[in-house]
């Protein structure tokens, strides 16, 4: 393998490592933070409690989140330095933006989340759960406007053999980056409603600690359907704006070969190298309208598109089906949940399937990634600056070497974090549970 | 490389703000994160049961975390105000770099995973990879900066030629063990803050005890500079610079004078003065280089041939002056109401 297709493997096992953890952190920090409110507000020990027994799981899940995060801002200069060197005026800022206005705010502050039970009063202590969920949130918004750049460039010029920044509003009022804010974080919420429901119908089934999981359940639920709904509706505007600006990777998640007006959206379709092998059942403009809101519009086909400027279509296409397929199931599973919330006991088997239906999120989100990162190609900015141009002149054996170490420690962390939370979730709230370190 | 900057334009000023800025951020960085590295470091030799390893655990606990976020911050601002340096030095320090990544990744959840899990065996496994992961990362530090000090071999293109093994060439594996030897010290006077008893005690030796060998290492660190590096070179065209020099001397005097009269804080402050100013004098040595070349100095990166655009930097420098003295205020927040000497009833909560 060269060391191009490797540090695209490498950069797509560190991101996705990386993104078991991030959507928890996003959405389960602002629901800590809310339990925290309500346990000032009300004076309810079960919000205390829950804030400490879904901290600690979050705790775990922080912490590989941010450690894997380093990975990522150090890869652009260890794996891509003449991408760096070329948009890093850009794009650098934005990730130093970043570190400076959240990270560090989101990083001192879980430390003193973390330590603070005694030390702080219950309101400060609810106030520093906000300052993190508010932090990480934001750092989101700064790593997603970083992103918006690679996905459509926009307030820079080429000067000095680099892209240099001109229009810095432009930059971080892009559209794309901002409709993927609003993506990314209904989805992140959904997520945690699905971990929490998940989690809790696993104690309901088992009698234990009714009260508690009953109303972690019905935050979960109640989150779950809410996001679910939003992250769909929002997703649909988002595909709006791509089909604009990426039509090639329209195209390829669609597997749409001919252009044409009234184009059909096929509901099954098995997608070949130069064309489909199988379309059948046929739903006629209906990819005319997801794309363009108008069942008459016309959209561009592969076959107009060079192929060396085609993404890769099987991957596109997989990933646009998942996420599409899960985020429509989503909305469905939580609605159930939320009308028999306070019956919950009359459905044995749905309390029995939930846990299961923790990865689903988790499965849509890595799609949703799968279908922005790997449907830019073979952009790494798009129509800017070429994937293959962009890896830097590092040996293949240096990058193979760091490349299956990472795998290594990866897989091994990943499965010892994964375990941890699920011990942790299994074995419940305590009383007066000392959080230790 | 070509030059990017006009001399004497707003361009080239806040090109070498953004130099003093870049330094300052490695500065802080070794200081805030040099402790935590220590004490981790330590843990094996000091902590005798359970109690005392939780202990020593907590004492670092609360603030590793936003510690290390001043090395993405010097990472970040690396590559926003010097994107060709960035490059050259990340690419070029390739394995290296991945090492300390992966180091620093199984320092940072042993943390979160070693007390969930009431398993003896469990325990030390997290413990030792604790320790081991925490010397590691200030040797690959020292090895990175002792290069940097000493000018990395780079082509025209500023591309390191270098490879692992060449990093570890004699002036730099000094430099690997000199970050070592210092951050030992700074985490045994960190401890010293923060236990009471038995524990207390030996943090104390222990400090008392390295304080001669950070000495000595030190003034043969400073030799072996200026026979074997050009650092020295803006120290001969500004003898004034040479100033610089009495932060590090003052900082180990003053270490040891408050050490002996039992002022903990005052003697961890000194060791961060002689640390600040170790890094100082190397950053200014260098200047205006951020990666000088070595043997050939016509191919360094610069401030006059890496920086970013002039816009950037303007808009950088406004965050950083708005959002810079925020952290350093809520940080200073969380160390005055964390930094206190733990009790065993402190670890539980």
């Amino acid at each position: 393998m060269d060391v191009l297709m490797l540090s695209r493997l490498q950069f797509a096992a560190a991101t996705m490592f990386h993104f078991i953890f991030v959507p928890l952190t996003l959405g389960l920090s602002i629901l800590i933070a809310f339990m925290e409110t309500k346990y000032v507000r009300t004076g309810d020990e079960v919000y205390l409690k829950m804030a400490k027994f879904w901290g600690k799981i979050f705790l775990v899940n922080f912490a590989l989140g941010v450690v894997t995060g380093i990975t990522l801002e150090f890869q652009f200069g260890t794996n891509w330095s003449r991408y760096s060197a070329y948009v890093g005026d850009i794009f650098g800022s934005l990730l130093a933006i970043e570190a400076t206005a959240a990270f560090f705010l989101e990083s001192t502050f879980i430390g003193v989340w973390h330590f603070g039970w005694k030390k702080l009063s219950p309101k400060a202590h609810a106030t520093v759960a906000w300052l993190v969920a508010g932090a990480s949130n934001l750092s989101a918004i700064w790593i997603l406007i970083a992103n918006g750049f690679m996905q459509d460039p926009t307030g820079y010029v080429i000067r000095n053999g680099r892209a240099e920044l001109t229009d810095f509003v432009a930059v971080i009022t892009n559209k794309w980056a901002w409709l993927e804010f609003f993506h990314m974080i209904p989805a992140a919420l959904c997520l945690a409603g699905f971990f929490l429901m998940g989690v809790s119908a696993w104690h309901l089934i088992r009698k234990s600690e009714v009260h508690f999981f009953q109303k972690s359940f019905n935050i979960g639920v109640t989150v779950a359907l809410v996001f679910s709904i939003v992250t769909a509706v929002e997703g649909h505007i988002h595909g709006n704006n791509m089909a604009l600006k990426q039509p090639a990777k329209l195209a390829a998640m669609e597997s749409h070969w001919e252009t044409q007006t009234n184009a059909p959206m096929y509901l099954l379709v098995v997608p070949g190298e130069d064309g489909n092998h199988v379309e059948a059942l046929p739903i006629p403009g209906a990819l005319s309208f997801l794309a363009y809101n108008d069942f008459n519009a016309e959209v561009k086909g592969l076959n107009d598109i060079p192929k060396e400027d085609r993404p890769p279509i099987k991957i596109t296409f997989l990933a646009f089906r998942t996420m599409v397929g899960i985020g429509s199931l989503m909305p469905a599973i939580a609605l159930l949940g939320w009308v028999m919330r306070n019956k919950l006991d009359k459905i044995p088997l749905y309390l029995k399937i939930l846990p299961y239906c923790i990865p689903l999120p988790y499965i849509a989100i890595w799609a949703g990634w799968t279908l922005a990162e790997v449907g830019r190609q073979p952009w790494i900015v798009y129509g800017l600056m070429r994937t293959s141009d962009a890896v830097s002149p590092v040996g293949a054996g240096e990058v193979t070497f760091s490349f299956v170490l990472m795998c290594a420690l990866y897989t091994l962390l990943g499965a010892a974090g994964i375990w941890l939370m699920i011990k942790l979730a299994k074995k419940g709230p305590e009383d007066h549970s000392p959080i230790q370190v | 490389m070509e030059n990017l900057i006009e001399i004497g334009s707003l361009h080239y000023y806040l090109a070498m703000i953004w130099f003093v800025l870049w330094g300052v951020l490695w500065i802080v960085y070794f200081i805030l994160d040099g402790f935590d590295l220590g004490v981790g470091s330590l843990m094996p030799f000091l902590a005798k049961n359970e109690v005392e390893k939780r202990t020593i655990l907590n004492s670092t606990g609360p603030f590793w975390d936003g510690n290390e976020v001043w090395l993405i911050a010097a990472g970040g601002v690396t590559f926003a105000a010097f994107p060709y340096a960035y490059a050259q030095m990340f690419s070029g320090l390739y394995t290296a770099l991945m090492l300390l990544l992966f180091t620093l990744i199984v320092r940072g959840v042993s943390f979160e995973f070693r007390s969930k899990v009431e398993h003896d065996g469990w325990k030390k496994l997290w413990d030792t990879a604790h320790a081991v992961c925490s010397f590691l990362p200030a040797l690959l530090l020292g090895v990175a900066f002792g290069n940097i000090f000493q000018g990395i071999p780079l082509n025209e293109v500023g591309f390191s030629q270098a490879g692992l093994f060449g990093l570890l060439n004699p002036y730099g594996l000094a430099g690997g063990v000199l970050f070592v030897v210092i951050f030992l010290m700074h985490g045994a006077l960190w401890l010293t803050i923060r236990t009471t008893g038995d524990l207390h005690e030996r943090a104390e030796r222990t400090a008392i005890r390295l304080w001669p060998v950070v000495v000595v290492l030190t003034v043969l660190f400073l030799a072996f500079t200026a026979v074997n590096t050009k650092l020295f070179n803006n120290y001969m065209v500004y003898p004034i610079l040479f100033v610089i020099l009495l932060m590090p001397v003052a900082g180990l005097v003053l270490m040891r004078v408050y050490l002996g009269a039992k002022k903990y804080w005052m003697a961890w402050g000194a060791s961060c003065l002689y640390i600040g100013g170790t890094a100082l004098f190397g950053i200014i040595g260098i200047f205006p280089a951020i990666i000088p070349s070595n043997p050939n100095p016509a191919n360094s990166l610069t401030i006059m041939n890496s920086a970013s655009s002039e816009l950037t930097l303007e808009i950088m420098l406004g965050v950083a002056i708005i959002f810079v003295p925020l952290v350093i205020g809520y940080q200073f927040w969380a160390y005055k109401t964390f930094a206190t000497p733990i009790e065993e009833h402190d670890l539980h909560y």
